[in-house]
């Protein structure tokens, strides 16, 4: 009902056709969140396709990729982890700071947010580095050796964590757009839609990696 | 305004916003253009497509090379299906009508998110050069079928890399649209509009948005894997580094068994908007049919398995997949039921969309029943990869999906154009696309049913009679499609003005002036009552000068719109 009353609110329809050229005036905040939600949806849809490839083939590949997850450095993977934990943590805080007004605190936070995102993919440049110095690779010298199990475990390591790599990047921005709007006082305390729905999308980033740090380095 | 009229004054298509000429359509954020751009797009393509499709049946008029080599037939029907799937089928009904009709006809003033839908449109455009592009660039034209099955595709020197591209970059723009259609049927019906007073069209629009925002990132991630196969050898499809090319089979027909209800829902949709204008009478079975678009989009999405039948799976899921297969048999006979029940009784106006609707039925119900023959297992072993097959999915997917896609071009062009067509010419034009395609298509199950394989350019002599017949057909088909648009061009440049409600049509999109103004209505309406109720009004158009406050004032409007 109340969501409603936005749309019967609107002001006179002579009123309207100034706007209309720069776009609607209408601000539907369900709805945007929604159409989040909905995006979310198909993300992990996205990674659903994977997710169900390494299902299969460490079902079909049981031994080899044991051996191959036996390689992995957990340590990394930990630390990994709990950047990115802390990381959603003050994602959700600077909403909380927002819709209180406190513009600084919030833009601090998300600051804190894409130093963490930042110091992920360093993490993660570093570990990459380190299996391609190896020859760890699709195509590279080391696989000659291994067994099918463990090349596609290799195959779909770097599938799957490189399209959580991107989806790191493209949050990073996200956030970074969300950090100018705020700067300029496009979002206030009354109209924090685009802050909340750029913290959706990290967490999504967020539960994602969740699922690929036990399947990629704990489960030996 | 500037120049001192009223948007609520003139129509979309003369209206002059910020930008004009060519800029005030490529970055128009309206609803209504963006849905005639998509049009002019489709149509583009759509005759791209036939043209292959006719090549390939003069191809196929003789045993041996008539005038092409194989590998060239091998890249003509690949492309054909390609294009006509993802440029045509897919979006033309939803992108085009879907956009134009669904904030119409649930009393809004345009989509959820206007830009975004300009945004998808773009894609569109981009994913579709690429596609032409494909065609003249690399090693040629990809040869791997529509389907880009491995380990084929991996290995084929020839352009599926781009191909892919362009079907991924589709794929992004029909799902950027389906999550459009969904929050803006959420959010935006107007006061009274409750969920069961919705025009059947909308409730296949919905269904189909769920299955374009649901499924297709699922054929995103796979041809984006096929993309990295063919670059860096990641080996998740390709057998010779232990891959599973099956599994790629199910990933795909994850998404593309379910794109076939994306195909068909909305054109099911404009059926039962067309019945009841022309029967002059309230529809059969509501809320069956309402539901039916549902049931169809959920066990539609849990059938993908009848596609791999003799590709290599366990009894059990063959056995399970065919069963569900049967299931979705049940949603769209209620739908046909009532759908000729709405017939039975009423006062009907033959019409050109009426013509085009009774040859959907009875075109559809018979590609619908040879699904049958394909659902079941042992017949399916018999006629798996032969012309029967392709003849079952040209009857529901030209047959469904195309044909109605003409109907609505007839039902709703006066809306769009503000312009009337020469029904007589119409009525022939319909009749001979309707001789055509049985001509063109029906000699398939025979052949089909006497060994001939699909996606062979060449033949036993035997088959030659049943292929020239075919062949002939394909040019009665041709020439009616190309009356046909002759007709409705001629209608465009020097037609007659067409009324606001041309057919007596009681939906919301009949109620605003033909072409409609900018936004739509100049008050949002107020609904009372259900779509297709003719003897009785069952919309305010302007409440505000009525007295009738949507907002405080009756309340009992509001919280039936709350629901």
């Amino acid at each position: 009902m109340t969501e409603h009353s936005e749309v019967l609110n609107q002001p006179e329809a002579e009123v309207q056709e100034h706007t209309h050229a720069e776009g609607h005036v209408h601000r539907d905040d369900e709805g945007s969140k929604m159409a989040m939600w909905l995006f979310l949806f198909t993300e992990l849809l996205l990674f659903g396709g994977l997710f169900l490839l390494y299902g299969a083939y460490r079902f079909e590949y049981a031994d080899g990729f044991k051996v191959a997850a036996a390689e992995m450095n957990s340590f990394i993977g930990a630390v990994n982890t709990i950047i990115l934990l802390t990381s959603s943590l003050s994602v959700a805080l600077s909403i909380a700071a927002m819709q209180r007004s406190h513009k600084k605190l919030a833009l601090g936070m998300l600051w804190f947010t894409i130093l963490c995102g930042i110091a992920f993919l360093i993490n993660k440049y570093f570990e990459w580095s380190h299996e391609i110095h190896n020859g760890v690779y699709p195509g590279g010298p080391a696989l000659e050796n291994m067994s099918n199990g463990e090349i596609l475990y290799f195959g779909l390591y770097y599938v799957m964590t490189g399209l959580h790599g991107l989806h790191v990047i493209i949050g990073l921005i996200f956030i970074g757009f969300i950090m100018v709007f705020i700067a300029r006082d496009k979002i206030t305390s009354t109209n924090f839609q685009k802050l909340e729905n750029a913290g959706l999308y990290w967490h999504l980033v967020d539960v994602i990696w969740i699922f690929l740090f036990p399947l990629f380095y704990l489960l030996h | 305004m500037a120049n001192g009229t009223l948007a609520k004054d003139v129509s979309y298509l003369e209206y002059e916003g910020k930008h004009k000429g060519l800029a005030g359509w490529l970055l128009s954020v309206d609803h209504k253009r963006i849905g005639l751009m998509y049009l002019m797009g489709i149509m583009i393509f759509f005759f791209v497509a036939m043209t292959l499709g006719v090549l390939m049946r003069l191809e196929m008029l003789s045993p041996g090379e008539t005038i092409m080599k194989p590998a060239t037939y091998n890249s003509v029907f690949t492309l054909h299906g390609v294009i006509m799937v993802f440029l045509f089928i897919i979006p033309a009904i939803p992108a085009v009508f879907g956009n134009f009709m669904l904030p119409i006809q649930i009393g809004a003033k345009d989509v959820a998110f206007p830009r975004l839908n300009l945004f998808s449109w773009y894609l569109y455009m981009i994913g579709a050069i690429l596609a032409i592009v494909s065609l003249f660039t690399g090693g040629g034209a990809a040869d791997t079928g529509w389907t880009f099955y491995v380990p084929y595709s991996i290995r084929s020197a020839q352009n599926v890399s781009m191909t892919t591209l362009a079907a991924f970059v589709l794929g992004f723009s029909s799902i950027v649209t389906g999550l459009n259609f969904v929050v803006t049927i959420h959010r935006l019906r107007a006061p009274g509009m409750t969920w069961f007073r919705m025009p059947l069209f909308v409730w296949g629009l919905y269904a189909t948005s769920w299955i374009q925002v649901l499924a297709t990132p699922v054929i995103g991630i796979t041809l984006a894997l096929i993309m990295l196969e063919r670059f860096m050898g990641i080996g998740v499809f390709d057998p010779a580094l232990g891959g599973d090319p099956i599994l790629y089979q199910h990933l795909f027909w994850i998404y593309s068994h379910p794109a076939v209800y994306i195909m068909i829902l909305p054109a099911m949709g404009v059926v039962s908007e067309i019945l009841p204008t022309f029967a002059r009478k309230d529809i059969f079975g509501y809320k069956q049919i309402a539901i039916s678009s549902l049931g169809i989009a959920l066990i539609g999405y849990l059938v993908w398995g009848h596609h791999m039948f003799v590709s290599g799976m366990s009894d059990t899921s063959r056995i399970v997949f065919s069963l569900l297969t049967f299931l979705v048999a049940i949603p769209t006979g209620v739908k046909i039921f009532n759908w000729v029940a709405t017939l039975y009784k009423g006062s009907i106006k033959f019409s050109a969309p009426l013509y085009y609707v009774l040859g959907f039925i009875f075109i559809f119900s018979i590609g619908g029943l040879t699904g049958l023959v394909l659902g079941a297992l042992a017949t399916d072993i018999h006629v798996t990869d032969t012309y029967f097959v392709v003849a079952h999915f040209h009857y529901v997917m030209f047959g469904g999906m195309g044909i109605m896609f003409f109907a609505t071009m007839h039902y709703w062009f006066p809306k769009l154009f503000g312009k009337m067509y020469n029904e007589k010419i119409a009525i022939i034009a319909c009749t001979v696309i309707i001789v055509g395609f049985n001509v063109l298509y029906f000699p398939f199950f025979i052949m089909g049913y006497m060994g001939m394989p699909r996606r062979y350019y060449d033949y036993l002599p035997q088959f030659q009679g049943w292929h020239i017949l075919s062949t002939i057909g394909s040019w009665i088909l041709v020439s009616g499609i190309v009356f046909m648009f002759g007709n409705l061009l001629y209608a465009l440049l020097k037609g007659p003005k067409a009324p606001m409600n041309p057919w007596g049509g009681t939906t919301l999109e009949w109620k605003v002036p033909s072409p409609p103004p900018l936004e739509n209505f100049d008050e949002i309406p107020v609904v009372t009552g259900g779509p297709y109720v003719h003897d009785k009004q069952t919309y305010i158009m302007h409440p505000g000068k009525e007295g009738i406050k949507a907002n405080g004032g009756t309340k009992t409007v509001n919280q039936e719109a709350a629901l």
